[in-house]
C-alpha cells in the first residue's frame, strides 16, 4: 500500500506557558508501496509524531493522508488497517505469547471473524515468521529483549495490515543483538513486502536496511531518498552532518572566482557567486597527496582494524573533534614538517551556503 | 481497505466510535458531577444550617437551600454554651505534642534502622513489621488498664503516651532514608560529622518531603482521635474535639439546637479544611504511599 | 569501634523500643491472659479462675451477636460497593484532561473530615424529627416515596445510612489508590490496543483489570480490614448507647465492655477482641489466596 502525506501539519500547545509548537510541518510527499523506509532525525524533531499521524493515534491539525487512493485522515487507527510496534514493545505482561499475538484478532467482529483454528492458524505463521514458534507458552518477562521485540512485530503482523509502524524497533536492544534484529526486520519485510515505516534517531541503523530514508529536523523535511544517494548528495548542512561515521569535518571557507578555498588552500571549483560557506569534507574523500593543495598539521595516526585514520588539525575546522581522514592502510603519508597535504575527491566535497545551510 | 467497496463500512465505523466517546465522555462528567455533589453537598448543609438562626431552622418544615438572613448567632452561642474553645485548645496541645514526640521517636528510630549496624538489627526490625499487623482494638484493652493503674486517666500524659507509638511512620522514614546513597554518610564520617549532626544536617534536609508527609497524616490523625480518647477521659476538661462533639450532640446547648451544633462543627473542620487545601498534593500523595484510614 | 556502633544503634532505637514494648507488645499478651481469666475485678484485680468462660459468655451474649450480625451486614454491603464505585469513579477521572485535579481533590476531602463531626450533619440530613422530615425524606417525598425516620426508625433504615455514610467516608482512599494506579498504566497498552482495535469493554477486562488488580486486592483486603473496625461513623449516626440503638459493632462492645455503661469487664472486651481478630485474619487469608490466584500480574 501506498501512503501519500498531503500538507500534513501537527501542532501541540507547548506544555508549559502558551505558544504552538509544530511538531509535523507540512509534509507533503509519497511513500511508495511495498518499501522499507527508514525514518530520521534527531530526538524531539517530530518523527514519532508522524508515525502516530500515520496511525492514527493522532489527528493532524491540517493536510490529508491517504493511503492508496483512500482518505485516512478522519479514521480511527482499528479502521486504517495498519499494524503498530512500540518502543518499548507494550506487550501484555499478563498474558501469554501465543494470547499476545491472538488479542488483535479476537478483536475482529461480525464476518471479519475468524474460526479458532483460522486464528491458530494465522497466530502460528506470524509467529514462524518471525521465528518465535518454539516459546508460544511463555509470558514476556521470561523472554529476552530481542524476543520480546519479535512477539511485538508478530502480535503487529497477524491481522496482515497494509503498513507496518515501528516506533524506534532497535533503541531498547544491546549493540549484538541490534545487527541480528535489524537484518530480521529486513527479512521480514522483504518476505511479506508489507510497507514498513520505521523510525530511528540512529543514521547507521536506518542507512543500513532502508530501501528509502527520510531526515527530519525540527519538524521539517529536509530530504527522502535511497540512502546512498542522500549521503553522497545532501541537500543542506544538516543532512551532511547527521549522516555518516565519523562524521562529516566542517570548516569555515569562501568561494573567490569560481574557486572553493579552505584558508588560503584551493581545494575545488564552484560555478557560484564570491561569498563565505560552511565547506563539509567526508572522511573518505582524503587521499594522502605530496602535491595536494589541502594542508593539515598532522597529530596522529589511529589503526581501528581495516581502516586507517589520520588526525590532522586545521584553523579553519568547526565540527567537534578535529579533522579526520580515513585512508587506505597503505596509503603513503608525506609528514613533512608536521603538515600534511591531501587532494580530495570532488564528489564528496560539499559547499554550504552560510545564509540558509543549503548546497551550492 | 485499500477496495473503495469498504468506503461505506469504514465511515460507519468512524461514526460509531465518534458516538461511543461522546456517550463515555457525558457519562463521565454526569457520574463525576453527581458525586461531587454528594460530597460537597454535607459541607455546604453544615455550613448553610450554621448560619440560620435558631427560629428560622426550626420553622423551615422544608428546609431552604439558601439563607436571606445570615446570623452568627449560632458561632457564638458554640463558643460560649459548651467550653468549644477547651476543646479546641486540648486537640490543639494534643496534637503537637504528639505529633513533635512521634516524629522525635520516629526519626531516631529509623536512623538507626537505615544506617547504623549493630547486632540483632534485622530480627528487631522484622519484629516491627509484623506489629504492622496488629489491630489497635486488640492493644487498647490493655493500654486502658495501664494508664488508668497509672493514674493518668483525665490527663494530657494519659492522652498522648500511647498515641506516640507508630511502626508505620517508622518503616515510611527509614525507607525512605535508606534511599541517600551510602557515599554521603562516608564522606561524612571522614569529614568527622557525628552521627547526630550527619542525622540532622543531611538526612532530615534531604528527606524533608516525606517527613512533612508524616508531619501532616499524624495531624489529621491527631485531629480526628475519637477512641483513645473517649476511653481516657471522662472529665469535660480534657475533652478533645471529637468527644466534644459527640458531648454537644447528647447533651449540648440545653435543647437541640441544631444550627448552633452545625456551628461548632464548621468551626472543628476548618483546620484540617484549610491545612488540606494547602497541601492537598502533598496530603494525596502521602496518603497514596501507604496511608489508610481509621 | 563494633562495641561503640552496638551501642549508639540500639541507642537511637531505645524510645520506640521503650514506647512499642509498653504500649503494643506488651498488651499484645496481656489481652491474651486476660481473655482468660475467669471473674476478673476491674476494681480488686483479682480473679478466680482460667479458662474459657469468658469466650462463652460473649459468644452467647446477644448484644455481641447483634454486634456480629451489624458488622457483617456493613461488611458485606460496603466493601463490594465501595471498591466498585470507586473503580467507576477512577476510571471516568481518569479519562478526563481537564478538571481531573480540581475533580480528584473534591473527592478526597471527605479523608481529611472528622468522622464525628460530618456524621452529625448526615445524621441531620436523614433524621426526621418532629419539625421536619429531613432533607433526604423530602427528596422520597417528591418521587412518591413516604417518610421513613433513618436514625431512629427500622434496621434497613438505619443500616441503609450506615452504609452509606460509610461508603463516604471510605470512598476517597479508594478513589486515591484506583486513579494512581490507573494512571501507572503504560499509555503504550491503550494505544497498541486501539490500533488493534479493541473495544472500550475489551480493554477494560482484558487490559486494565489486570494491570490494577494487584490494588484492587490491596483495596479488598483493607477495605475488608477497616469495614470489620466500623465504630466512629456508627457513633456519629446513632449516638454512643449503640446496644440501645441496635446498631452496635464488634469494636464497639468490645469498648462497651471495657468503659461506658456496660463497661468494667477488660475479660470480655478481651475474649471479643481476640474473636474479632480471628475474624479478621481468617478473611484477610481467604482474601490472600483468592488473590495469589487471581491477581494476573505484579
Amino acid at each position: 500500500m501506498k501512503i501519500v502525506l498531503e500538507h500534513l501539519t501537527k501542532q501541540f500547545i507547548a506544555r508549559q506557558g502558551k505558544g504552538i509548537v509544530t511538531a509535523v510541518d507540512d509534509f507533503d510527499f509519497t511513500i511508495p508501496d511495498g518499501k522499507l523506509i527508514g525514518l530520521l532525525g534527531p530526538s524531539g524533531c517530530g518523527k514519532s509524531t508522524t508515525l502516530n499521524l500515520i496511525c492514527g493515534l493522532e489527528v493532524p491539525t491540517k493536510g490529508k493522508i491517504y493511503f492508496d487512493d483512500l482518505d485516512v485522515t478522519e479514521l480511527p487507527p482499528e479502521a486504517r488497517g495498519v499494524g503498530m510496534v512500540f518502543q518499548n514493545y507494550a506487550l501484555y505482561p499478563h498474558l501469554t505469547v501465543r494470547q499476545n499475538i491472538v488479542f488483535p484478532l479476537e478483536n475482529l467482529k461480525g464476518d471479519k471473524r475468524l474460526s479458532r483454528e483460522e486464528m491458530n492458524e494465522k497466530v502460528m505463521e506470524a509467529a514462524r515468521l518471525v521465528q518465535i514458534d518454539e516459546l508460544m507458552d511463555r509470558k514476556p518477562n521470561e523472554l529476552s529483549g530481542g524476543q520480546q521485540q519479535r512477539v511485538a512485530i508478530a502480535r503487529a503482523l497477524v491481522k496482515t495490515p497494509g503498513v507496518l509502524l515501528l516506533d524506534e524497533p532497535l533503541s531498547n536492544l544491546d549493540a549484538r543483538l541490534r545487527l541480528q534484529t535489524r537484518e530480521q526486520i529486513r527479512r521480514i519485510q522483504k518476505e511479506t513486502g508489507i510497507t514498513t515505516i520505521f523510525v530511528t534517531h540512529d543514521q547507521e541503523e536506518a542507512m543500513s536496511i532502508s530501501d528509502m530514508i527520510i531526515v527530519m529536523k525540527d519538524g521539517a523535511l529536509q530530504q527522502m531518498g535511497e540512502p546512498q544517494k542522500v549521503y553522497n548528495d545532501p541537500v543542506n548542512l544538516f543532512v551532511a552532518k547527521f549522516l555518516g561515521t565519523p562524521a562529516i569535518n566542517v570548516f569555515e571557507g569562501k568561494i573567490k572566482d569560481k574557486g572553493l578555498y579552505i584558508g588560503e588552500d584551493l581545494i575545488g571549483e564552484r560555478d557560484c557567486d564570491d561569498q563565505d560557506v560552511y565547506v563539509g569534507i567526508r572522511p573518505e574523500a582524503f587521499i594522502p597527496d605530496k602535491k595536494g593543495s589541502f594542508r593539515c598539521r598532522f597529530d596522529r595516526v589511529e589503526t581501528t582494524g581495516r581502516d586507517t585514520s589520520i588526525v590532522c588539525h586545521n584553523e579553519q575546522c568547526i565540527s567537534d573533534e578535529d579533522v579526520r581522514a580515513i585512508v587506505d592502510a597503505d596509503a603513503q603519508l608525506n609528514n613533512k614538517d608536521g603538515i600534511i597535504r591531501f587532494s580530495l575527491k570532488p564528489h564528496k566535497t560539499y559547499a554550504f551556503s552560510k545564509k540558509d545551510e543549503k548546497a551550492l | 481497505m485499500s477496495n473503495t467497496n469498504d468506503l461505506k463500512k469504514i465511515k460507519e465505523l468512524k461514526r460509531k466510535s465518534t458516538r461511543s466517546n461522546v456517550i463515555w465522555t457525558v457519562f463521565v462528567f454526569v457520574l463525576l458531577t453527581i458525586w461531587s455533589i454528594i460530597v460537597l453537598f454535607p459541607f455546604y448543609w453544615m455550613v448553610l444550617t450554621s448560619f440560620k438562626s435558631y427560629a428560622s431552622y426550626n420553622s423551615e418544615y422544608i428546609p431552604r437551600f439558601f439563607t436571606l438572613h445570615p446570623t452568627i448567632a449560632n458561632y457564638i452561642q458554640a463558643f460560649t454554651a459548651v467550653p468549644l474553645t477547651r476543646y479546641i485548645n486540648n486537640t490543639v496541645i494534643f496534637t503537637l505534642i504528639t505529633t513533635i514526640l512521634m516524629m522525635i521517636v520516629a526519626v531516631l528510630a529509623a536512623f538507626s534502622f537505615s544506617r547504623l549496624d549493630f547486632k540483632g538489627k534485622d530480627l528487631v526490625f522484622t519484629l516491627f513489621l509484623s506489629l504492622m499487623m496488629i489491630p489497635n482494638e486488640l492493644v487498647i484493652i490493655t493500654n486502658f488498664v495501664t494508664i488508668t493503674d497509672a493514674g493518668l486517666r483525665n490527663s494530657y500524659l494519659g492522652l498522648i503516651l500511647p498515641s506516640i507509638t507508630s511502626v508505620f511512620y517508622i518503616y515510611l522514614l527509614k525507607e525512605n532514608f535508606e534511599q541517600i546513597p551510602d557515599e554521603l554518610y562516608k564522606a561524612a564520617k571522614v569529614d568527622g560529622t557525628s552521627d547526630f549532626k550527619y542525622l540532622w544536617k543531611v538526612m532530615i534536609p534531604i528527606c524533608r518531603p516525606t517527613i512533612v508527609t508524616v508531619l501532616i497524616l499524624k495531624i489529621i490523625e491527631c485531629w480526628n482521635s475519637y477512641v483513645w480518647p473517649r476511653l481516657i477521659t471522662d472529665d469535660e476538661n480534657y475533652f478533645l474535639v471529637s468527644n466534644g462533639i459527640q458531648t454537644i450532640r447528647e447533651s449540648g446547648f440545653g435543647r437541640e439546637n441544631i444550627p448552633a451544633m452545625m456551628a461548632a462543627v464548621v468551626i472543628i473542620s476548618i483546620p484540617l479544611i484549610v491545612l488540606f487545601l494547602i497541601f492537598h498534593k502533598k496530603i494525596m500523595e502521602g496518603v497514596s504511599r501507604g496511608g489508610t484510614k481509621g | 569501634m563494633f562495641n561503640k556502633n552496638n551501642l549508639k544503634g540500639w541507642i537511637y532505637l531505645l524510645p520506640a523500643l521503650i514506647f512499642t514494648g509498653v504500649f503494643m507488645v506488651y498488651p499484645l499478651f496481656d489481652v491474651l491472659v486476660y481473655s482468660f481469666e475467669e471473674g476478673y475485678n476491674f476494681a480488686s484485680q483479682t480473679y478466680n479462675g482460667i479458662g474459657l468462660f469468658n469466650y462463652s459468655y460473649v459468644l452467647h451474649d446477644p448484644y455481641f451477636l447483634q454486634a456480629l450480625k451489624n458488622t457483617f451486614i456493613l461488611v458485606i454491603i460496603t466493601v463490594p460497593f465501595s471498591t466498585g464505585i470507586a473503580l467507576l469513579i477512577s476510571l471516568a477521572l481518569n479519562s478526563l484532561k481537564k478538571f481531573k485535579d480540581l475533580f480528584q481533590t473534591i473527592f478526597f476531602l471527605p479523608y481529611v473530615t472528622n468522622t464525628l463531626a460530618v456524621g452529625l450533619v448526615f445524621m441531620i440530613l436523614f433524621k426526621k424529627t418532629a419539625y421536619t422530615d429531613g432533607l433526604v425524606n423530602l427528596l422520597l417525598n417528591s418521587m412518591g416515596i413516604s417518610s421513613i425516620d433513618f436514625i431512629e426508625g427500622p434496621y434497613w433504615a438505619k443500616m441503609f445510612v450506615l452504609c452509606f455514610y460509610t461508603i463516604w467516608i471510605v470512598l476517597p482512599f479508594k478513589i486515591l489508590i484506583l486513579t494512581s494506579a490507573l494512571a501507572s498504566v503504560n499509555q503504550d497498552y491503550y494505544n497498541v490496543a486501539r490500533v488493534d482495535g479493541t473495544s472500550r469493554w475489551r480493554i477494560f477486562y482484558r487490559i486494565t483489570l489486570p494491570m490494577i488488580s494487584p490494588s484492587l486486592f490491596y483495596l479488598v483486603i483493607t477495605g475488608f480490614i477497616g469495614a470489620f473496625k466500623a465504630y466512629s461513623d456508627v457513633v456519629a449516626l446513632f449516638g454512643t448507647d449503640l446496644n440501645a440503638a441496635g446498631m452496635n459493632t464488634i469494636v464497639g462492645y468490645i469498648y462497651d465492655m471495657l468503659y461506658g455503661n456496660s463497661g468494667g469487664y477488660p475479660s470480655f472486651a478481651s475474649a471479643a477482641a481476640l474473636i474479632l481478630f480471628v475474624i479478621v485474619l481468617t478473611i484477610t487469608v481467604i482474601n490472600l489466596l483468592v488473590s495469589k490466584e487471581n491477581v494476573q500480574y505484579q
